[in-house]
Order: C-alpha cells, then structure tokens, then sequence
C-alpha cells in the first residue's frame, strides 16, 4: 500500500482573535456553541481523512459546513489552526513560502466556483498563466496552453476575453488553466454550481472523460448530493464543520451514519447509485435462473431483466465466475421498500 | 399629532430651521461690524482686542461671540509659517560637500533635501525639453559650464517638430490604431503651425515628468495602503482633506520649500495628483474577487506575481480612472503652475488673460486642451493593448513602427536641413515654427469678441446688472447676515439628523475651525458662490442628464462630452466666460456653473444607468407611464448615486470658485493668491487651503452619511 497523496490528522480551522488559545485550552473538545459566545467561528472541526493517489474524493455539504474552508486549508489558501496534513508525506504546514510556491506551481490545480479568470487575459494568455508564473517562456507556454485549449474543447476560441464566453466555457478554462501545469492533485470548489442544469449534466460527463484519462488525485467540493453520488469514489459529508460520514456512495446510500445524512438519502433514486455488488446474496452461489448479470451493473439497467425473471439470478465477476446471487424480490426491496424500512 | 409620528424625521428638521431663523432674528448685526473687513488682521488699530498664543500676537475684533466667534486659531497661520521657517534654515544643519566650490559647507537638513530633489526634478525635466527643444543643460549636469565654454558644439540640438508630430502619431497608431494616429498627428501639426511649439513642448515636458511619477508614487502608496491597514489609516485623513483642498493652496507652502520654477511645479503636481491615484487604487484592488486572488495564489504566485501579475490587472479599470485623474490634474497644475514660474503654455494662457487678449489665451487654451487629449487617449490604448500570439510575422512586419519611425527621423532632419538653406529670414520653418510667426487667429476671436460686446452689450450688461442686484447681492448678504451660532447649529443640527451623534462631532469640528479662523467672512462668501453654483449646475445637470438617458445614443455621447470637457484644465474655463462677461462675479459664477455640470451630469446618467433592468421591466409591465417610471422608480433607486455627483459638483465648483479669484473675488479665493505674493504667506495660504477643503468636507460627510443610510435602506450596493 503506497502512502497517501493528501492526509490529515484533525484538522482545525477556527476564525477569530484567540482561536488558538481557545483551541489548546478545549483540548481537542470543540464546540461550536462555546467557541461563539467567545467571539470564535468554527470552520473545519477535527478532520481526518486519506486520499489515495487517483482516488476522488468529494466532500459535500450545504453552504457554510465548513468544506471550502477545509478545502482552502489542504491548499493552504488559509493556514489551519491545528492539526497535521500531508501532501505526498510532506508536512504541508511546515513549508515556508519558497516550498509551498514550488509545490503550487508543480502539483496543485485547482478550479474555482465564480471561475476566478483573469479579466485582462484572453482564453489562451489565462490558460498559459500559471505556466509562465514558473518561468516558462512565451512560446512553450502558449503552445502547451492550446493542447489544453484542445483538450477541454474550446478550439477557435483561444482569442476570446472571458467576458465574451458563456459560464459554461469560462469554467472549462478555469479547468484547462488548473490542468495546464500537469498537477498531481487537483482541487475543484464547486465548479459546476454556477451553471445551468443541462450544462452542469455536461460538465460532468466531460469531467469523468477527463478524470478516466488523466487520472489526477482529486478533491472535489459540491453541495449538491446528487453530482457527489455521480462522482465521487468516495464521500465526505460535512456539517457544522464536522465530518459526519466518510464512505462510497453506495454505503452511504444502504447505511447513512447519520440522522443528517439520512434526509439526503432519501431522497436518492438508488437504482440509480447502487451496483449489483452492492444488494446481492453472497451466501447462495448456486445458478437458479439462466440469467447472469454483471457484479459491476448499476441496478437501474438490468432491473427489468431480473424481474421479468421469476427465479434467483446469478451474479458474475469480469471473469465469469459466479460471485453471489440475487432475486427480483431483493430488486423491489431495494427500489422500493429500502426507504420504508427506514422510516 | 399623528402627522407628528408619520414623519418624525420632518418635524425635527422643521424645528431645526425654527431655532436657525429664530437665531438668525435674535442676534443683531452689531453697528460698529464691517462685513469682510470686520476681522481684519493686519491693520493696527487701538480698537482691536489681542491675545498671546504660543508666543504669535493675534489681534482682531471682538465682537458678541454669537455674532462672530473670536479669531482663536488667529495664531496657526504665523505658526505654521514661523515652523516652516525654522524647518528650513535652523533645523538640523549638517555639513554637505559641495562640488561646486570643492569644500564642506553647513546647510539646514531639510533645505538640503529639498534642494537635492529639485536639482534631480530640474535634471529630468530639462532632459524631457531639450530633446524635444534642444539645449544646454543636460550636458552641463554631466560636465560643467566650463566644459561647455570649450567645446562649444556640445549641444542637444532638439527635434524638428516634423519628426515629434510624425513619431506622435507612430506611437498613437502602435498603441490604439488609425484614428487616435490621425488626431496625434493633426494636434501636433495644428500646435506647431499655429505657432505654439515652444510652450508646448515646455508643458509636455512638464507633464512626461509629473504623470509618471505622480502614477508611479500614487500606486506604489496605494498597493502600500492595501498590504498594510496602518498606512491606509495613516493615510486616510490627508486623503480626504487633500481631495477637497484647492490646488492653488498647495502652491504658497510649496513655494517657500521648494522655491520658483518648473522643478517646483512638478512636486506641487505631484502633491495634489497622487491622492486620487492613491484611492482609485486601493478602490480597485479592494473589488478584485477574493477567488481571483486564491487563483493567483493557487498558480504559484509569489507576492511579487501576485501583485503585478493578478491584482494590479485585475484592478486596471479603477486604476485607468486614476490615470486619466493623474493627467487632468497635470494639465490644470500646467496652468496653475505658471504662478509660481513655470514655463509653458500655462504661462502665456496667464499672461494673455492678465492682458485681456482672449484670443491668445484661448488658442494656448486650446493647445493645452489638445495635448490633453490626447495623452489621456493615448495611455487609455496603452492599458487596453492585446499582444497577438499567432501572428506569423517576419522581420519587417515585427518592426515596421520602429522602422518607420527611423525612415521620419532621416526625412525630417533632411528636410529641416533643406529648411536651413531656403528659409534665408533666420527662421527654419521646418525645424520650428517660431512663437509669434505662426498662423495666429487670436486677432479674428479678439474682433469676434469685441463684435459680440458691441452688439450683445446692452443685453449682456443688462443681465449681468439684473443677475448681480437682484440675485447675488441678495443672496450674499443673506449669508453674511446669518450669525456664527446660528450657522454651527444649523451644520451640526443637520449632521445630526442625517449621521447621528457621531456625524453631528465630525461637521461640528470642521465648522468650529473655520469658525475660529479670522477668514469667517470670507469663507461665508465662498460657500455663496459654491451655493449658488451648484444649484444651478445641479438643475442643468440633473435636467440635460435625463433627458439625454432616454435615448442610448444621446447618453454615450454626453459621457463623451464630459469625458472631453473634464479633461480641459480647469483655467481655460474661465477663457470664455471672460470674453463674454468680462471682469465681473458673473464670470467667475457662469465659470463654476460650466465647471461643475459635467459631474452633475455624469452622475446622472450613470445613477439612472444603474437602476437594475429586472425592475425597469417589472415597472413597464405593471403599466406605468414613461413619467411615472422616471418619478416613482428610476429617480428614487438612482437618488444616492446623484447624491455622489452632488458631491463631486460641490469640490469643483469649490475649486473653481477659488480660481475665480483671478478675475477677482472677494473671498477665501483672493487671499489665497494674496499670499502667494506675500513672503510670508505660507501659512495663510496653506491655512485658507484647510478651511476650503473644510467647507468641501462639511458636505462631503453629510451627504455620504446620508447615501450610505439610504443606499443600506433601498438594498443597493
């Protein structure tokens, strides 16, 4: 098992005068409604969490949990009051500024909600920023900055001023100019919440084309459940600054920790999250039926399948070896009585 | 009774005007008060009352002190002027090696600064004029007169105006495309050929020194006030009163540090031009997104980048305005300037309106003017300048500006050569076009003049004996009538009403010092003239605003209008009104009414433009009439933007009032150039400066408590 690219051991972030007595007087005890009344505000509240190398992470919360804060304290756009993180086994806190400029500029991207373009640069000269930020020269850095032109599809726009672009493509050159340096780790902080629906449908898909080809180790901020459970390899749920549960999207969905994380389950089409893997009898191996479907299928798209079936169907891995089983009544359970039971 | 409870806020001003007028009545003008002159301080006479402070004797007349309060800050002028004295000659002298005479010698520290700068502001602008011109001096800095005395070829020989006009319009045509190219290239041949050459390029050298410094100092205090919050608080308060202080007070302080001359002039430009760079900067970067910042951040930026690379970009747009700010108060500086000796055109836009020769003082008026334009024009294209990535150019195309330019050089010097040989009369037309052998119009604007004058005399006159006997005199002995108690209880009431307790401290303070100054009078004629002028510059204003606003192509080419007419120094206004009205108020009012219009008017438009379309739809479609919309939505939501431009109308017509003083006024304006002849008039003058800038800030504090209330009230931002 390789070390984790990003890692952090309670991490605190609390806004205010003396946040870092309060904090060393509350003896890793912080509360929120304590720390108020004297004058302090608690962003991130003791985080510890992993992210493998080519994992993607989202942390979803509602506006002011508290995962932008943690998000700008793993970039250090804010320094964390207490606690350790670190980025590929560096002490990230620890960096004086030369160390932290080099590790932006060779393995941080990141992409902004409101975009955060430069106003005065065209599409190409934006893209080429963090490029010629190194010291790159003009030429290299405008050549590499149109392959990421390319890459994000904005071809024959490259002269365009921000202001003459849709949200939708500002935002793909908010994406190209964060990829434009070949980070590591890529940071996004609700990057498809300023858009229109059918666009953000769109960014997505581009972006899980981007995530399948590049492979990046990912930190992505949303609000918005539905987008988490569409992406994410993993989920981190904050409220009030506190994680409340970290898990894939599938354990979250069948076994929410939380009464909080309850409410956003439920409204959750799980046919659409849930995998196959995830509802099926592991206990009985035996084939039943003639049918086999696929561990990896989302339930959704071989649901008619089974339940035009009468009888238990196999389950198989990529090998076509027999892994579990699953009946038509576990399907209809799953779709629809799961919510029941948990009222 | 329930009327009462409606409208609180009404009855209390109500009762804020009764107890006003009510002490207007109460306290009569005491019979031995001579308006004006009543607190004259520099007659002696038995009957006058002293008092001691800080070892300065003031003397004045004592009068009821609700009438009048007693002149107690009489001392601060003498004292100002006694310290400023001390700073130079007394303080800190130290030894100094002088090249000159190769020996030690002992001079006060700060004449030593001061000098040093000069002789360094001298050095650059001299090297600015002699390319341009051609001379002496900038050789002599590197060498000495003797070595002059024996290589009498060593010369800069200066430009033939062919290739200053040519490489003008190079540039233009480099920095923002054909058009601007055309006008700098006919500015520059209509100077040269109406024979202003020599004085322009004295006031181009003048200005290509003071903006950049003035832009460079004014952003880097800027940047300074946007890292640090204890420079911005340092800051703040010379700010403030530095926005409101008019130009021509700066002029006596800065005389006696820095003496007379062109040197001189820059350090004055440099002291009133830097305050607003100073804001439109810290303005400017303070908009930038915070995201844009963490973007920057995130690149791998280091504070350095981050500055230069992300914010100073980024903030551009209120930093141009703080350019084009730089550049207006240049120019007028260029004029103003010429008080204290500066060569240029300002000196001959002077010396013609002291002769009355309006012809020639509008044409130097005009030159100035140009010259403005264009370098205002021309450093908006330099800020809005895109770099082309993709062009495949070759050599030639990479370089044709330079190229061309150097082909102008070798065209031009020949051709100013082929002058020197065919023009035998001593004058080389093609090298330059002397002062006084141009094309000269003056004599046609002079007979035009003199024409309008016998024709229109009788109804000129008429108006302006109407205007004066049954408006100004009125009006200004009505505000001299009213008593100092009266008049701090009315400021301090309204502030009061409008800002609280706090506000109500703030206007008490700024009136009190006025108050205690021995100009009371006088500053009571200035606030007049102001009065006056903003009330008609704010109907005309308000009125040519709306108008214009109901039609998208009439607003855009207002804002034109008073994008040119704001760039004009502030002294060629005066030109007309002189040719029409002659030496009289009136001038000096019409003057300030042109003056002050152009932000009446500029602020309406934009207030009106900034009414949120959403509720001009939702309006038309809950059926309202054009009438009913302008009154019931656009001017109520636009009103607190006005009321910003209201402000802007007051400090100019402020300052025009105070240049009025030039034509000849009795107020605040006239002592100010009294003691700019007067060897020890520092201390008044920079005194009298602080009691304009007061009166500007009385009503600059209320009026943006009272937007900033309203603003919170209405949502807006």
């Amino acid at each position: 098992m390789s070390e984790p690219v990003i890692k952090c051991e309670s991490v605190y972030k609390i806004f205010g005068e003396n946040a870092e007595t309060m904090l060393k007087e509350a003896n890793g005890n912080v509360d929120a409604k304590t720390f108020q009344e004297n004058g302090c505000i608690v962003g991130v509240n003791n985080a510890s969490f992993e992210v493998s190398k080519g994992e993607m992470l989202v942390v979803m919360g509602l506006s002011g949990s508290g995962k932008s804060t943690l998000l700008r304290c793993i970039s250090r756009l804010t320094d964390a009051t207490g606690g350790k993180i670190f980025i590929e086994g560096q002490d990230l806190l620890n960096l004086n500024n030369k160390e932290l400029i080099d590790l932006r500029r060779n393995k941080m991207g990141m992409v902004f909600q409101s975009f955060a373009l430069l106003p005065h640069k065209t599409v190409v000269e934006n893209i080429a920023f963090p490029l010629q930020i190194k010291g790159i020269n003009t030429e290299q850095s405008i050549n590499k900055a149109m392959d990421m032109v390319k890459l994000v599809g904005l071809d024959g726009r490259e002269n365009y001023f921000p202001r003459e672009l849709s949200g939708g493509q500002q935002q793909r050159v908010g994406i190209a100019r964060s990829l434009a340096v070949e980070p590591d780790i890529w940071f996004l902080d609700e990057p498809f919440s300023a858009l229109d629906p059918l666009i953000r449908k769109e960014m997505q898909d581009e972006f899980l084309r981007l995530q399948e080809k590049l492979q990046k180790t990912i930190m992505f901020i949303t609000h918005d459940f539905d987008e988490a459970l569409k992406l994410a390899d993993r989920i981190a749920i904050m409220k009030d600054g506190i994680i409340e549960q970290l898990d894939t999207p599938a354990n979250i969905v069948l076994n929410p920790a939380t009464e909080y994380v309850r409410k956003f389950t439920e409204e959750v089409p799980r046919e659409k999250v849930l995998l196959i893997e995830d509802v099926m009898d592991t206990t009985t191996t035996e084939q039943i039926g003639d049918l086999k479907v696929s561990k990896d299928e989302i339930i959704e798209n071989v649901a008619e399948k089974i339940l035009t079936q009468e009888k238990t169907v196999a389950v198989i891995d990529n090998n076509n070896n027999i892994v579990g089983s699953i009946n038509p009544t576990k399907i209809i359970n799953t779709v629809f009585g799961g919510r029941k039971n948990n009222n | 009774m329930e009327l009462f409870k409606k409208y609180p806020k009404l009855f209390q001003w109500i009762f804020l005007l009764i107890v006003f007028f009510a002490l207007c009545f109460a306290i009569d003008v005491p019979e031995t008060y001579k308006f004006i002159r009543g607190q004259a301080e520099f007659v002696k006479d038995p009957n006058q009352s002293t008092f001691v402070f800080l070892g300065k004797e003031v003397r004045y007349y004592a009068f009821d002190v609700f009438w009048r309060l007693p002149p107690l800050l009489g001392w601060l002028p003498i004292w100002i002027n006694d310290s400023l004295f001390f700073l130079m000659n007394d303080w800190m002298p130290m030894e100094f090696w002088n090249e000159d005479t190769q020996e030690y010698k002992t001079r006060p520290l700060v004449l030593q600064i001061t000098r040093n700068l000069t002789a360094f502001m001298t050095f650059l602008i001299e090297l600015i004029r002699e390319i341009l011109l051609g001379g002496l001096e900038t050789i002599v800095a590197f060498t000495s007169w003797d070595w002059i005395d024996a290589n009498p070829w060593a010369e800069l020989p200066g430009l033939p105006w062919t290739i200053v006009a040519a490489g003008s319009a190079i540039l233009a045509y480099k920095l923002g495309g054909r058009g601007l190219a055309i006008f700098a290239g006919l500015a520059m041949t209509y100077i040269s050929i109406f024979g202003q050459w020599k004085p322009s390029m004295q006031t181009l050298s003048f200005i290509l020194v003071a903006a950049p410094l003035s832009f460079i100092f004014g952003l880097s205090l800027g940047v300074a006030a946007f890292k640090s919050k204890r420079v911005e608080k340092a800051l703040y308060p010379i700010l403030l009163v530095m926005q409101t202080m008019p130009q021509y007070a700066v002029l006596v302080p800065a005389l006696v540090l820095f003496g007379v001359g062109d040197h001189a002039a820059v350090i004055i430009t440099m002291i009133v031009a830097v305050p607003p760079m100073i804001l439109l900067t810290l303005l400017g970067l303070r908009a930038v997104p915070p995201e844009v910042i963490e973007a920057g951040r995130m690149s791998g930026c280091n504070n350095w980048q981050l500055m230069f690379k992300v914010l100073i970009p980024t903030a551009r747009r209120d930093i141009l305005i703080g350019v084009n700010q730089v550049i207006m108060v240049c120019f007028s500086m260029a004029v103003i300037s010429a008080f204290i000796g500066a060569k240029g055109l300002g000196f001959n836009l002077l010396l013609a309106l002291n002769q009355l020769n309006i012809g020639l003082a509008l044409e130097a008026g005009l030159c100035i003017s140009l010259i403005a334009i264009l370098l205002d024009k021309m450093s908006l294209a330099w800020a809005n300048k895109q770099v082309d990535y993709f062009g495949n150019l070759n050599f030639f195309q990479r370089n044709k500006n330079s190229l061309f330019f150097g082909l102008i050089m070798i065209l031009g010097i020949a051709l100013a050569y082929f002058g020197s040989i065919y023009f035998k009369g001593g004058y080389n037309y093609l090298f330059e076009v002397p002062h006084n052998k141009g094309i000269s119009t003056a004599d046609f604007w002079n007979k035009g003049v003199d024409w309008i004058f016998d024709t229109f005399f009788v109804y000129i006159k008429a108006f302006n004996t109407w205007l004066i006997v049954e408006v100004l005199q009125p009006m200004r002995a009505l505000y001299l009538r009213m008593p100092a108690i009266a008049t701090i209880v009315l400021v301090v009431g309204a502030g009061y009403l409008i800002g609280g307790t706090r506000s109500a401290l703030v206007v008490c303070g700024l009136t009190l010092f006025i108050a205690l100054s021995p100009w009371w009078d006088r500053a009571l004629v200035t606030t007049y003239m102001a009065t006056f002028g903003v009330i008609v510059s704010c109907i005309i204003g308000f009125t040519v605003g709306t108008l214009c606003f109901q039609n998208k192509h009439s607003t855009k080419f207002m804002l034109n209008v008073c994008d040119i007419f704001q760039t004009f120094p502030s002294f060629v206004y005066l030109i007309p009104v002189m040719m029409l009205f002659g030496i009289t108020d009136t001038s000096v009012l019409i003057a300030v009414i042109v003056y002050a219009t152009i932000p009446a008017t500029r602020y309406t438009i934009e207030g009106l433009r900034s009414v949120p379309s959403g509720l001009h739809d939702a309006a038309t479609m809950s059926g309202v009439t054009k009438f009913q919309r302008l009154f019931k939505i656009e001017f109520p939501l636009a009103f607190p933007h006005m009321m910003l431009g209201l402000n802007q109308t007051i400090v100019f017509a402020l300052f025009m009032v105070i240049i009025g003083a030039f034509i000849g006024t009795e107020d605040l304006g006239q002592y100010i150039l009294k003691a700019l002849s007067d060897k020890k008039g520092a201390g008044i003058g920079l005194t009298l400066g602080i009691c304009v800038a007061f009166i500007g800030l009385i009503f600059d504090n209320l009026i943006r408590t009272w937007v900033d209330k309203r603003k919170k009230h209405l949502g807006i931002d």
